[in-house]
């Protein structure tokens, strides 16, 4: 497997500039000749759908919602990180290089992420052009907010919806073109299989979700924005409809799957209520700007909050990490929690609970003035706990978020399929081995925004794509994979619902791969997959017709590629026998808990080639580190 | 504040209740529907509606029948994708809320619940409780964006924005798309809709010079795609789970009349000067 990063020569803070400028063009008038399918439309692919197209390109666009403005980027609460220092609080480009660079526990490129940071500067400005209805100060200014694994004010928002407003703001852009004639959308089509030509990506194989109609769209190039994968967990904060299914079939016909173990767990989100749980629902990392964790001291206490006294409760993240204090990165918090939970210190009826208690901030700044900043996810956790967060504290616990794992890109954001680009969380690029609160949506947009519409043109600039079209053999191949394996699906007509086999899989990857792995959790979850994949395609019983709205027929696929992933998941936590960020192996800390990485065998990115159903070939792609020292990650 | 209108009902915690539903089941686009009844004999107050639904369409698997379907994604009220009228209700009876934040501990044990969908001519019923909302996409694509180019950008500060209108703004932009303003009204309106758009980008700096183009082409769209006329009830603001306020339907009134007499002006002037 070729991993070439082609990360350009000469000083980091040049390196994009300089890419720029070598970077092949394609004429404006010829590029009206250029058809690209974009896949997905959160921040990666709406913004990159309308960038393409504003740049003359021809653009197809395919999501899986009823509208685009639905993808799942809708959600994500708190805010944009962005190197403006407008606070004057010593921010900087350098800064938010540094401070991603080390929040990723220094598993990602450098190159990459100092152009993101770069980026961050022109995101805010396209967005705030956009009519993005950021916060502002009463002087009419962009207002600012801190979040984790920061020690400046950088993270831009618009109430508790930052997600919602960059989204609708990408969207909007999108549907201009879509008005112009030159992004072509097509809501409710689910990408089943992407399509190889002369090793070249050319074109998508896609399920109509309204009709179980199957289509082939043919391009010059095929951008894939697919999301993460977080629900392999089944529990997680992504919303219902994400999933793996178009990476992965990607990743089966040749694409590398970088380091798919890091995952990311997210220290606040309300806990689990009972077994009817679908998802969990996250709190924003800005409520730790004025929340403050803390468990009781005693193990056990049952007694409600506000009857244990101040000096019986311990705020242990102000105590072990006093610098960063509340707002110490996901990671770290996350885990802290969980050693609290496991010592017998969590609170709640499940004792899987701390508390993120606003009584201080209340008393300090009125309630009125913490309304105004989390009124919103403050209504959300009442409605649906029943509590008021106002009166007593929240109680919060980790839960699967992010996933920093993803397709393999080179600087270019091309997969190991030429003409294959991956944006957004469904790459591996940015983040390490953990992602810093605020950063997904500069990444989406980043990529989207300003990275694609440079390294398309590159691609186009210097390949040639003879014309292919729909009776070319591969799409008539790839085509009857996609309906032979539904096909498949619906004439299992077993016992098991696609829901219980998702919750088992969960249950496997949660237990033995989630906040905490070991040598042997992981080897049981191996040994247990090949058992659910098994009974998934012996069992399964997915009711319906094929050529129909057929939800039931949708969750099946997307479950059959998770069992695959879940595997590769933990093949990869496996092999790499270090701790770093989210991935958390027990054999590996020091001895106040902290991870312990080994830089000199695993300073790698670990990419995966597909060698047939459940085998893999790990190669590896090394990180230089030249400009910030690795160090021990430290917090305190 | 608080905003807490989930009542309890005496539910204790991790009981058990039982429901009687009559849901709308309708198999494709141009086909018959009607309300089919079925019981859920274990309804944990805890859970949210759509995991109630969840619960049943288990069920009905296990029995071999085809499950209910419906639109649903990020099940924490932003995506807007969940869309059921349930007891007569578009979103049920909690204000400021979606089909999946309403959660069980809002009904009795024993309670009849009616779910049908969306109900418009412009969103018409794909199967069960899907409707297709395109016709909002369509109206954005009319005129629901600043048409600014990727790269040409200002600096974000260098266009101040007073807290007060960029919170109006904020407001109006909070609209999720759902579709529960035009199930509400008797006349299929959008106009909630629509004025939350126009309403945000009339208020902004950024937004102003296309308003009259916008507002117009927006009006237009609506008009094309079989949504009825505003009469002003409000159902839509009551329904609606962001509290969009009726005050953006005046604004967008005012920006209409404002495009529609500036259009005339400058058609006279321009056949004045002609």
């Amino acid at each position: 497997m070729n991993l070439d990063s082609k990360i350009p020569s000469g000083p980091i803070e040049d390196k994009w500039t300089r890419h720029q400028f070598e970077s092949k063009l394609v004429n404006p008038a010829n590029r009206r000749k250029f058809e690209v399918i974009v896949v997905g439309t959160g921040l990666a692919g709406a913004s990159a759908s309308a960038a393409l197209a504003e740049l003359g390109y021809r653009v197809k666009t395919l999501c899986t919602h009823d509208s685009p403005r639905r993808a799942h980027s809708i959600a994500a609460q708190g805010g944009i990180n962005a190197s403006k220092n407008y606070q004057n609080d010593g921010d900087s480009v350098y800064r938010l290089f540094y401070d991603t660079i080390k929040g990723g526990d220094f598993r990602a490129r450098e190159a990459n992420v100092h152009r993101l940071a770069e980026n961050s500067v022109k995101i805010i400005d396209h967005c705030a052009a956009l009519g993005v209805p950021f916060a502002r100060e009463y002087g009419g200014t962009l207002a600012n907010r801190s979040f984790g694994g920061a020690q400046v004010s950088r993270t831009f928002y618009a109430r508790g919806q930052t997600g919602q407003q960059l989204l609708l703001g990408a969207y909007s852009s999108m549907m201009r073109q879509v008005d112009a004639g030159r992004v072509n959308l097509l809501p409710r089509r689910e990408m089943l299989e992407l399509v190889v030509i002369d090793g070249k990506a050319r074109g998508v194989i896609a399920r109509n979700i309204e009709t179980g109609e199957f289509e082939t769209h043919v391009a010059d190039a095929v951008v894939l924005c697919t999301g993460g994968y977080g629900n392999v967990f089944y529990l997680s904060t992504n919303a219902k409809n994400c999933n793996v299914t178009a990476a992965w079939r990607c990743y089966v016909k040749g694409a590398g799957f970088g380091n798919p173990c890091f995952t990311q767990i997210h220290p606040t989100c309300i806990p689990q209520s009972g077994d009817h749980q679908s998802k969990l629902t996250l709190m924003s990392e800005s409520l730790r700007n004025d929340g403050r964790v803390w468990v009781p001291k005693a193990r056990g206490d049952k007694r409600p909050p506000h009857q244990i006294p101040l000096e019986e409760r311990d705020y242990y993240l102000e105590r072990i990490y006093p610098s960063f204090g509340n707002l110490a990165p996901r990671d770290i918090a996350s885990r802290a929690a969980k050693l609290q939970c496991d010592d017998g210190r969590g609170v709640g009826e499940t004792g899987l609970a701390v508390y993120l208690d606003f009584a201080d901030a209340i008393k300090r700044d009125s309630a009125s003035t913490i309304a105004q900043r989390y009124g919103n996810l403050f209504q959300m956790y009442d409605k649906i706990t029943g509590e008021d967060p106002y009166k007593t504290p929240m109680r919060i616990y980790p839960a699967v978020h992010y996933t920093m794992g993803g397709l393999w890109v080179d600087y270019n954001l091309m997969s190991t399929i030429p003409g294959l680009h991956v944006l957004g969380e469904a790459n591996f690029s940015d983040h390490g081995a953990n992602r810093l609160g605020a950063s997904a949506l500069m990444q989406g947009l980043s990529d989207g925004y300003f990275i694609i519409p440079t390294t398309i043109g590159n691609y186009f600039g210097s390949t040639s794509l003879p014309k292919v079209d729909s009776s070319h053999d591969a799409f008539k191949q790839a085509l009857d994979d996609a309906k032979s394996r539904t096909q498949k699906m619906l004439a299992v007509k077993g016992s098991q619902t696609v829901d219980d086999i998702h919750r088992r899989i969960g249950k496997i990857m949660w237990d033995n791969c989630g906040m905490a792995r070991n040598e042997d959790s992981l080897t049981r979850a191996l040994a247990e997959i090949p058992k659910v994949r098994e009974s998934f395609w012996s069992d399964v019983r997915v009711p319906g017709e094929g050529v129909a709205l057929n939800q039931e027929l949708e969750k099946a696929g997307r479950v059959a590629d998770f069992i695959d992933l879940a595997e590769l998941m933990c093949r990869d936590a496996l092999e790499r026998k270090e701790s770093c960020g989210g991935h958390f192996r027990t054999e590996y800390q020091t001895e106040d808990n902290e991870a312990l990485r080994d830089d000199a065998n695993f300073c790698h990115a670990a990419v995966w080639e597909f060698a047939g159903t459940g085998k893999a070939v790990r190669n590896t792609e090394p990180l230089a580190f030249e400009n910030v020292k690795l160090a021990t990650r430290s917090y305190k | 504040m608080t905003a807490s209108n989930a009542t309890a009902t005496g539910h204790k915690k991790n009981s058990r209740f039982k429901l009687h539903l009559k849901i709308w089941r309708q198999k494709g686009k141009n086909e018959a529907g009607g309300l089919v009844d079925y019981d859920v004999n274990d309804v944990n107050p805890d859970m949210s509606f759509l995991e109630m639904i969840d619960v049943l369409n288990q069920d009905l698997i296990k029995k071999g029948e085809e499950p209910v379907a419906f639109d649903h994604d990020c099940r924490e009220g932003i995506c807007g994708s969940c869309a059921m009228v349930i007891n007569g209700n578009a979103h049920g009876p909690d204000t400021g809320t979606t089909t999946c934040q309403l959660h069980m501990r809002r009904f009795n044990d024993g309670e009849t619940v009616v779910v049908e969908p969306f109900r418009a001519k412009a969103f018409p019923v794909l199967k069960d409780l899907v409707v297709d909302r395109s016709a909002f996409d369509r109206i954005t694509a009319a005129g629901g964006y600043v048409s600014v180019n990727t790269g040409s950008a200002p600096d974000a500060n260098a266009i101040p924005i007073s807290k007060t209108i960029a919170d109006v703004a904020m407001d109006a932009a909070a609209c999720i798309g759902c579709g529960a303003c035009v199930a509400a009204c008797r006349n299929g309106s959008a106009m909630l809709f629509v004025s939350a758009k126009v309403s945000q980008l009339s208020l902004l700096p950024q937004g102003k010079a296309e308003r009259e183009e916008r507002v117009s082409r927006m009006v237009w769209q609506m008009d094309e795609e079989d949504f009825g006329s505003c009469t002003n009830m409000g159902s839509c603001a009551g329904a609606c789970p962001k509290e969009i306020s009726l005050e953006h339907i005046a604004r967008l009134n005012r920006e209409y009349l404002r495009a529609t007499v500036l259009k005339k002006d400058r058609q006279a002037s321009d056949s004045g000067n002609g």
